[in-house]
């Protein structure tokens, strides 16, 4: 049995190691992730300074990104916006993932009135448009920080992971193994926690991927309507603060298309890793 | 009318190497003959079976000929199979149960297919409502969706359906796995009566429950590990196997009124070879309790008395 | 089918009735007194300080006991009293929204409606052979990932100004009156081509790859190769795939409308396009929390309207939930 579980996993990292989705997706998300880390070790600039009197200039060998409307180093901005996105993603997504996974796979396991009752609750909060609702509370908090906005995509975007864990523990629940295990008496939260979690690693660690994608992109539009972090610099800022004084009518391209272009770089890589790591883990996928 | 297949050989391509999981299948099956196809798991019964009709990836045609009623068939070209497929050629699959399109009515559908094949669904219903009496499965269900019938009725349709066009050979592969045992009886007799009817000429009924080919089967052919191991009539090969493999199927089937105390069942110890890189020779002698050093060089398939082959030295 | 749309009516009452609690709660779990906060943010002079004060506390009527305020609030709702707009003073709420409602949907219906259309054809075509999927799968994947507001900015500023075709700016000329002409009419379009596209593409992206996936797994399922067997040919086992491939893509459009309406804001403001999303932006800015409650309500009611109106057409597309079986609507 020890043979076997340690034979798929090697079989697992072969097929990841080979895939190219997976090479390409990682190679660009671990690029920006490693630009988050050294980035503000490459200029002394603070993102908020007015270090150019010029105000606004194109990209230079001194400023690499060029500067904003205010003189502000937007390469400086940049790596700093890079840090609250993966943070927000992380956190964000992370706590998502959490809340999806408790309550899809109790409503899963469980069945019959707790799955209704938690089906009800799931489909309520899937209804609502989240962005209106985060609107109502972030407007009347004055300050906001990361992690504010971290709990409240955590406790809004839940529903989606919710959905897939709780299809997903229905198919396994019915699995024959899990019918043996409790056949041999085996309790509860041993069969959860030794029969059916491992085979749920693969799809969990694929959900949570999807979650951190989707936190990014909700985090950059409420950033971007003003919503954000009150105390930090992000990428959704920058685009703001950008589009408010002008930068399109002026020609700033410097200030606007990074900010974007990374999150859509990120992302978008998230999701292809994502399509890699089907593949790796459904041998019915790969490619001949 | 009749199927001849001679040498066939099919592989399976994966990311290892290709899985060898037919080689060097011989075997002819008579008009108005119910052939049975049996073997443990993984022996290769259902590639045999369904590479005759539907060739896909990763499915890969290496060798061999395959003749029906004379013609041969070009099961390694997805095209040019396509006229033989349901007129000649005919499927009852082992997914019976979700073989039909579950948003369609299974009228509809039926219609759909006969008038894709070029046959006119109008002239086709007559028959099809006489079909459908005889397995006793009212015309309403022409008119429900396939989540509204029983798995039973399931099978019957889906039986009705791929003889519908009267193929000279039919597929039925494990048609009756996963029903009761009354429901069983009913479909095997239902495959006799279409025999009998002149619906279908020939069938190769798939299966690992030898009961059943003992009721209705005329001939088995019994396959291990991708190779046929013997074919006989069905008389012989319960009564008298000759390939130690059969003997040991044959004797570890329990008999209705034996008690354990007064005959214990015997299994096969071991497990079949993995066809990836199946073993030299004889495929069965690592089981084989009467194996011996000639058997490192695989036994050909020979036919040792009329109409009874076998693949075993010792048996020479 | 009664139980499918008893089902669905419950969890939208039940929806309903939470965000309307949520949307009166807010403002009086605020710490402080409402109205004051609400002045105080406001540039507002003196005099009219003092009518707005009285007529807000009137309104709010914090003399009353708590749940004759939470009943009035309804009362209030039902009777479309939103109250009064405070950056707009004196408009009422609910005409500051109608103003801008139309423009929103001028914007939401055609893109939503368009990128579903086209996104599933798209996705299904493409699951046709290996080297379109290797071609056209990679973009989808990064459509949907750009960020709404981003290809707006990006269509703004390089066929907007670098160009120079499409102005970027309001639904219509500054220097015209809407009144029916062509120039009109021909304006009106031209300042909504912009944000219709990026609208367009971002949804247009994400309904290709869930097409496709769905395609792929129809195409894989227990029917398609028994048809496949009985030699049908592709185009009917296509067409089966697609027919059923569309089910869980309505039921998607349903879900997605929250995160379609979140671009369509952003859209609008990047273009300023007068829509419900550019007016939410003025209110937030204003601290102008009728105007904030007043549009939450609005897209609150109008998701739930359009989710009705979906389930009502899978409904009619799903054969199975009219013989009072569940369909796969879950």
């Amino acid at each position: 049995m020890i043979e076997q579980k340690l034979k798929k996993k090697n079989e697992f990292v072969y097929f990841a190691l080979r895939n190219k989705k997976l090479q390409i997706g990682l190679t660009v998300v671990l690029f920006f992730l490693v630009l988050t880390f050294i980035g503000p070790l490459l200029t002394q600039n603070e993102p908020f300074a007015y270090v150019n009197p010029g105000g606004a200039e194109p990209p230079s060998s001194e400023y690499w990104f060029g500067t904003t409307f205010f003189g502000q180093d937007v390469f400086a901005q940049f790596g700093r916006g890079l840090r609250a996105t993966f943070l927000v993603g992380l956190i964000g997504g992370g706590l998502a993932t959490l809340i999806g996974v408790v309550i899809g796979f109790t409503a899963g396991y469980r069945g019959g009135l707790v799955d209704e009752i938690l089906n009800l609750v799931t489909n309520i909060v899937l209804v609502i448009p989240t962005l209106a609702v985060l609107l109502i509370v972030a407007a009347y908090l004055e300050v906001r920080t990361i992690f504010t906005e971290c709990l409240f995509i955590g406790l809004t975007a839940w529903p989606w992971a919710a959905r897939a864990i709780r299809a997903q523990t229905f198919s396994l629940r019915t699995r024959e193994f899990v019918d043996l295990a409790k056949l041999s008496g085996m309790k509860d939260r041993k069969i959860i926690f030794k029969e059916i979690a491992p085979n749920m690693m693969s799809y969990l660690f694929m959900t949570f991927i999807l979650q951190f994608g989707g936190a990014i992109l909700i985090a950059a539009t409420l950033d971007f309507i003003g919503l954000g972090p009150t105390d930090a610099i992000s990428l959704g800022l920058m685009m703001q603060v950008a589009v408010l004084w002008g930068a399109l009518q002026l020609g700033f391209w410097w200030w606007f298309i990074p900010p974007g272009f990374a999150i859509m770089a990120i992302v978008g890589s998230l999701y292809i890793m994502n399509v890699g790591l089907d593949e790796v883990f459904n041998p019915k996928l790969r490619e001949m | 009318m009749s199927l001849h297949v001679e040498n066939l050989a099919l592989y399976y391509q994966t990311l290892r190497g290709d899985v060898k999981a037919l080689e060097r299948a011989t075997f002819t099956v008579a008009d108005g003959e119910i052939m049975g196809l049996a073997g443990e798991s993984g022996c290769g019964k259902t590639t045999l079976g369904n590479g005759l009709i539907l060739l896909t990836p990763p499915m890969k045609f290496i060798e061999g000929c395959v003749k029906l009623d004379g013609v041969e068939l070009p099961i390694w070209d997805m095209e040019r199979m396509m006229p033989f497929r349901y007129k000649e050629i005919s499927l009852i699959p082992q997914y019976a149960m979700s073989a039909m399109n579950p948003t369609r009515k299974t009228g509809k559908m039926i219609s759909e297919l006969l008038e894709s094949r070029g046959v006119s669904y109008k002239d086709t219903l007559p028959e099809l409502k006489r079909r459908l009496d005889l397995v006793e499965l009212s015309h309403d269900v022409l008119n429900m969706y396939p989540i509204e019938l029983s798995g039973g009725m399931k099978q019957r349709m889906v039986m009705v359906l791929s003889t519908l066009l009267n193929p000279s050979l039919l597929i039925a592969d494990e048609i009756t796995s996963a029903l009761d045992v009354s429901t069983q009886r009913a479909v095997a007799k239902m495959l006799v009566e279409f025999r009998d009817r002149g619906f279908v000429k020939s069938v190769i009924l798939i299966t690992h429950d030898m009961s059943i080919l003992y009721q209705i089967a005329d001939s088995i052919l019994v396959m291990y590990a991708g190779i046929l191991a013997e074919k006989a009539s069905t008389e012989v090969i319960i009564k008298s196997p000759r390939h130690p493999y059969t003997k040991l199927l044959i004797s570890s089937l329990p008999e209705v009124g034996v008690k354990y105390s007064e005959k214990k069942l015997t299994g096969i110890p071991g497990s079949p070879p993995q066809l990836l890189d199946p073993p030299t020779g004889c495929r069965f002698r690592d089981r084989c309790p009467v194996a011996f050093d000639k058997c490192l060089e695989a036994p050909p398939f020979i036919e040792l008395e009329k109409d009874h082959f076998v693949a075993c030295w010792k048996e020479f | 089918m009664q139980r499918y749309f008893g089902r669905k009516l419950l969890i939208y009452a039940l929806t309903f009735f939470l965000a309307v609690t949520i949307d009166w709660m807010i403002p009086r779990l605020m710490p402080g007194d409402p109205i004051t906060n609400m002045l105080s943010r406001t540039s507002v002079n003196v005099e009219n300080a003092q009518v707005m004060y009285d007529y807000f506390e009137r309104v709010f009527g914090l003399d009353r006991p708590v749940w004759q305020q939470y009943l009035n609030f309804w009362v209030a709702l039902f009777q479309g009293d939103l109250g009064v707009s405070v950056y707009l003073f004196p408009t009422p709420v609910t005409k500051v929204l109608m103003r801008a409602v139309p423009y929103s949907l001028f914007l939401l219906v055609p893109s939503i409606l368009l990128s579903w259309y086209a996104g599933n054809k798209f996705g299904a075509f493409a699951a046709r052979s290996k080297w379109l999927d290797n071609t056209i799968s990679p973009v989808g994947y990064i459509l949907t990932a750009t960020p709404y507001m981003w290809l707006a900015i990006l269509f703004a500023w390089f066929f907007g100004i670098v160009l120079g075709i499409f102005p970027i700016a309001g639904a219509y000329s500054f220097d015209m009156r809407p009144h029916l002409s062509l120039a009109f009419v021909g304006d009106v379009f031209w300042h909504w081509v912009l944000p219709f596209l990026s609208l367009f593409l971002v949804g247009f992206g994400g309904w290709a790859i869930g097409m496709r996936n769905m395609i792929i797994y129809e195409l894989e399922a227990d029917y398609s190769h028994y048809l496949e067997a009985l030699g049908a040919p592709t185009k009917l086992i296509r067409k089966y795939a697609f027919r059923n491939a569309i089910l869980p893509q309505i039921t998607g459009l349903a879900l997605s409308l929250g995160v379609i309406v979140a671009g369509a804001l952003v859209t609008e403001v990047v273009f300023s396009y007068p829509g419900i999303g550019y007016l939410l932006l003025a209110a937030i800015q204003n601290q102008d929390y009728f105007l904030i409650q007043g549009c939450f309500l609005f897209i609150i009611i109008g998701v739930l309207l359009a989710n009705f109106i979906i389930d009502f057409a899978y409904v009619i597309v799903d054969p199975r939930t009219r013989t009072g079986m569940q369909g796969g609507a879950e």
